[in-house]
């Protein structure tokens, strides 16, 4: 066999070209008392572990000191317990709450106090013991069956439906029939029934995390299984298994409780909270208040469990999110902002949409995210929407047709089509216009598509709800439709499922739908964008054929160059929420007036030549909250000057149907400050 | 060690799937053989499921391979896997596509770089803190940002990240699969640039899989493209962009748009001239 190869520790090759100068020059300026070693490896920004997050809530921190209390008050009763629980007095039986007894009496005349501390020793520590049980056993087999799969997940699996099957209740009696008395096994039983559900979530949270890409890269790296399920699978099932764990507290306390109600539990006179429930309500006609505080502590602290649960899984959906949970800045003052009024209309005029300083924001805290947007769209004309990730094109083109996600809203400006207000419409004058006049493409082909409905439903219910079409002269219009949108063999389609066909097939179907009302303006968010470029050059094809026979006018929004400089006729640029150029396309492409428009079109690796550099505009777009005062791109814009970033930029006319949010216009083109 | 003409010798892959509900299995990759050369960038193109990441994911043993070998800087890939896992890892790394689930979101950026160093038994801090430095430094990233975590970044920086993780044990070849499609143009350029310059600088291969052709005839050398699972054609980059034989490449290259209206006219009507001579389209 050949000699072991090189790469056991350290990467010899890579050690030639490392200068320790570099090494030390990029080591951190540490200004904090950590050094920057420690950094490494240390997690201290960390969003901090479960524990310490659930600290922050009110809600959690209550429930928790109250699971504390209630602890403390039941297994250290013999030392905290202001009387003894035993000692009969019958002369102050039946007593409401006094002084001398904080909770009043039992018929006896024990102190309920005292009573309800010791009795909570025997439900606390029975559903202890079948948490544990529950959470070992279940995560242990879920965590291996959902990253092992296979036999080992088969058979656990069907174990786990087989004990599922088992009637509880039943386990239980028999168990309390071998052991009479003893309910710490019948607890040892319920831990292990029990842990079935637990096991349940822990493998589908494990399955989920499993493919994941950077347990991919994990194993790529060579790192062990049990590295892999400690460090990448574990820390993100730990929120799923915490909610589940104060489910399986919560109702082994009930269980035990209902066990001790049953006359299953310590033998009197010691007692549980099941048997004092049991005295309470044989006398609740003589001494109601007995069974009151008993009740709300059972019922507070299985509150409690469920609250902390609620908070936990709160927490972790939010943890490995995207963004900060709430805002740290506050946004740019609306005064400051200035009001674009001229919208950029094509040559003829006589818009069919016109839209004017259209403002979008989003959430409690009311960001914007489209800001003073102004254009407006001729009949028949296409025109492109372009812009980088997060820039506000989809959001611009859902406000159009008041499709904003959950929380958006416009705060501000108008939408004429036809000469009436899109944003001061009412619900169900926006939704008539939907489909019959102004038709949406979203981005994502096959969310559009519900797939429990066959494509000859989904197209049908358009053409029944625009045209008013049923039956077989329905059956006839989506036929058309169909073969409209040149999809081979529209009678079998008609059949299938949204799952049964392509991507590609799948766009056509909802253009085909989109195109049953004979809109006059489609507004298409990325249509081709995850299709295959044959494809997108025929749903493109598609386009342009249904405007020039139609007259119907598109707003494609697209981050694709070559898209736009295949189907539009005029292209908005925006940035940051704003429009920051628009102009016709030759014109765009020849001469770009703004510098992220020249930018942008520099780094396209088209116009590039293999081994030199992309000319890459440093740095990336900034976040809505991030968004400076001044000119939003200055950041990032080789032409900057300090006056760019003290007020904002107006767009301004660098020629004939042309705009530019740039104060710097006769620079751009220069390229004398574009970078490396 | 045995005399190695490339670094990469993949022979007739096939990797079949089996089909799911009742269909007939699937050949992802139907006798695939490729080769891979020192400080080379095999380009790979392809539309969606013609088999480009199987086959990426087959040379990283995340696929089983049914038949065929690969030889690996002189040595059969999937017995010296077998034998040590940890030295392949060392010398064949992964860059994903997705820069959002590609990274642990529970670690920090010093804990994910640290981690394959830590993996392979590297225990001393501050040799793991001088690599750590040193290869942020390296893609572009600032010291400060050490002890943040993936979901502070953004997709660029995320996918610099994941350039300096797979590069920590020092390989020599780099499966990119897509590493590029999820970001902006302006990212996009940077992060092809931090590629270009970490070839230059440490001779590292990279087989660079992704379906936007014009990214590729910028990064690869020579160009492979794939359809059902199947090499329809393969050759110098240039030359297969100027010159493509096959009536495959010929529509997907005629397919791209390109940044530019006059010449866009052109190309689309040359391309429904194609289309007339001979239907390649697929829908
Ligand atoms: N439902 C939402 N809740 C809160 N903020 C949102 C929501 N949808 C979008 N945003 C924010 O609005 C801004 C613009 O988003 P938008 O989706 O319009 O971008 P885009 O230009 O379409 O990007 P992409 O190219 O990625 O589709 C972003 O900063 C985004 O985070
Ligand atoms: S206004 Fe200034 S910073 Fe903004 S784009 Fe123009 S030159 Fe650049
Ligand atoms: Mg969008």
């Amino acid at each position: 066999m050949t000699p072991k190869p090189s790469p056991t520790k350290a990467p010899t090759r890579r050690d030639v070209t490392v200068s320790l100068a570099t090494v030390t020059n990029s080591s951190p300026a540490v200004g904090s008392a950590r050094s920057a070693e420690d950094r490494v490896l240390s997690s201290r920004r960390s969003p901090g572990t479960i524990v310490r997050l659930l600290l922050r809530r009110p809600v959690a921190v209550i429930s928790l000191l109250w699971i504390a209390l209630v602890s403390i008050a039941s297994f250290a009763a013999p030392l905290l317990m202001p009387r003894d629980p035993y000692e009969t007095n019958l002369s102050k039986a039946y007593q409401g709450p006094s002084l001398e007894n904080l909770l009043g009496t039992d018929q006896l005349g024990r102190d309920l106090l005292s009573r309800l501390m010791i009795g909570g020793v025997e439900p606390l520590s029975g559903a202890a013991v079948a948490l544990s049980i529950a959470v070992v056993v279940g995560a242990t087999a879920g965590i291996l069956a959902g990253y092992l799969g296979g036999v080992f997940d088969w058979v656990s699996s069907r174990w786990v439906e087989i004990s599922m099957a088992m009637p509880g209740l039943i386990v239980l009696l028999v168990v309390l029939a071998v052991f009479p008395g003893n309910t710490m096994a019948a607890m040892v039983a319920y831990g292990f029934l029990i842990a079935n559900p637990v096991y349940r979530v822990v493998r589908a949270a494990t399955f989920a995390v499993t493919p994941e890409l950077h347990v991919d890269a994990a194993k790529s790296a060579g790192l062990g299984a049990l590295r892999i399920l400690r460090r990448h699978i574990l820390p993100r099932i730990m929120g799923p298994l915490i909610v589940q764990a104060t489910l399986v507290a919560g109702v082994s306390i009930l269980l035990n409780t209902g066990l001790g109600f049953l006359g299953f539990g310590p033998k009197p006179p010691a007692t549980s909270w099941g048997a004092l429930i049991t005295e309470a309500s044989q006398l609740i006609v003589i001494h109601p208040w007995m069974l009151v505080p008993t009740g709300f502590v059972i019922i507070l602290t299985v509150l409690a469990l469920h609250s902390i649960g609620d908070t936990v899984r709160d927490i972790t959906n939010e943890r490995w999110a995207g963004m900060p949970r709430r805002a740290r800045r506050r946004q740019v003052p609306a005064e400051a902002v200035v009001v674009d009024q001229q919208p950029v209309a094509g040559p003829e005029g006589s818009a069919l949409l016109e839209v004017r300083d259209l403002t979008v924001a989003f959430g409690d805290d009311r960001v914007r995210v489209v800001e003073g947007v102004s254009f407006a769209v001729n009949a028949g004309e296409i025109v492109g929407l372009v812009g980088e990730s997060g820039c506000g094109k989809s959001v611009t083109g859902r406000a159009l047709v008041r499709l904003l996600a959950e929380g958006g809203e416009i705060v501000g400006g108008s939408i004429r089509f036809d000469g009436k207000d899109i944003a001061s419409m009412s619900e169900r004058e926006v939704n008539a216009l939907r489909g019959s006049e102004i038709s949406y493409i979203s981005q994502d082909p096959m969310m559009a598509l519900d797939p429990s409905f066959t494509i000859g439903t989904l197209v049908g219910e358009a053409v029944q709800r625009q045209e008013g079409l049923r039956g077989s002269a329905q059956k006839q219009r989506v036929l058309e439709l169909l073969a409209a949108v040149k999809l081979r063999g529209p009678e079998e389609t008609m059949r299938r499922y949204p799952h049964q066909i392509s991507g590609g097939m799948a766009q056509r179907v909802i253009i085909a739908r989109a195109l049953a009302g004979r809109p006059r303006l489609l507004i298409a968010d990325e249509p081709t964008t995850a299709l295959d470029v044959t494809v997108q050059a025929e749903i493109l094809d598609l386009l342009r054929e249904f405007q020039s026979r139609f007259g119907m006018a598109i707003i494609f929004v697209t981050h694709d160059w070559g898209v736009v400089a295949d189907i539009c006729e005029r292209a908005i640029v925006m940035y940051a929420g704003q429009i920051v150029e628009a102009a016709p396309i030759l014109d765009i492409f020849a001469a770009p007036k703004h510098p992220y428009t020249e930018g942008l079109e520099a780094s396209n690796p088209h116009h590039a030549t293999r081994g030199v550099p992309l000319p890459a505009l440093a740095g990336s777009v900034p976040a809505p909250r991030d968004w400076p005062t001044g000119c939003r791109f200055a950041a990032r814009c080789p032409y900057a000057t300090p006056d760019c970033k003290e007020a904002p930029i107006p767009l301004l006319s660098p020629g004939p149907e042309r705009l530019s949010r740039c104060i710097h216009i006769e620079r751009v083109g220069t390229r004398e400050g574009v970078t490396k | 060690m045995t005399v190695r003409e490339h670094l990469l010798d993949a022979r007739d892959l096939r990797v079949v799937f089996k089909g799911r509900r009742g269909k007939p299995p699937v050949a992802a990759l139907d006798g695939v053989s490729i080769t891979i050369g020192d400080g080379e960038t095999l380009g790979l193109v392809g539309e969606s499921g013609s088999g480009k990441s199987t086959l990426g994911r087959a040379i990283l043993g995340l696929n089983r391979v049914q038949s065929g070998s690969i030889a690996f800087d002189g040595h059969d890939l999937f017995e010296w896997r077998r034998r040590n896992a940890r030295e392949v890892a060392a010398a064949l790394q992964v860059v994903f596509q997705d820069p959002y689930s590609s990274l642990n979101p529970t670690q920090t950026v010093g804990q994910i770089l640290a981690e394959p160093l830590q993996a392979h038994g590297m225990r001393d801090r501050s040799e793991l803190a001088r690599r750590v430095y040193e290869m942020l430094d390296r893609v572009g990233l600032a010291s400060e940002y050490v002890d943040r975590y993936p979901r502070q970044f953004s997709g660029g920086q995320r996918q610099r990240i994941a350039i300096a993780r797979s590069l920590m044990l020092g390989p020599k070849l780099i499966v990119c699969d897509e590493a590029l499609s999820a970001l902006d143009l302006s990212v996009q350029a940077q992060v092809a640039n931090v590629l270009m310059e970490l070839q230059r600088e440490l001779g590292l291969s990279y087989l660079f899989i992704a379906h936007d052709l014009s990214i590729v005839r910028l990064m690869a050398h020579r160009t492979v493209v794939m359809r059902h699972g199947q090499i329809v054609e393969q050759g110098p980059t240039d030359e297969l962009y100027s010159a493509p034989k096959h009536p495959y490449t010929q529509a997907l290259l005629a397919a791209e748009p390109v940044p530019d209206p006059v010449e866009q006219r052109r190309r689309r009507q040359a391309r429904a001239a194609l289309a007339q001579r001979g239907p390649m389209a697929t829908a």
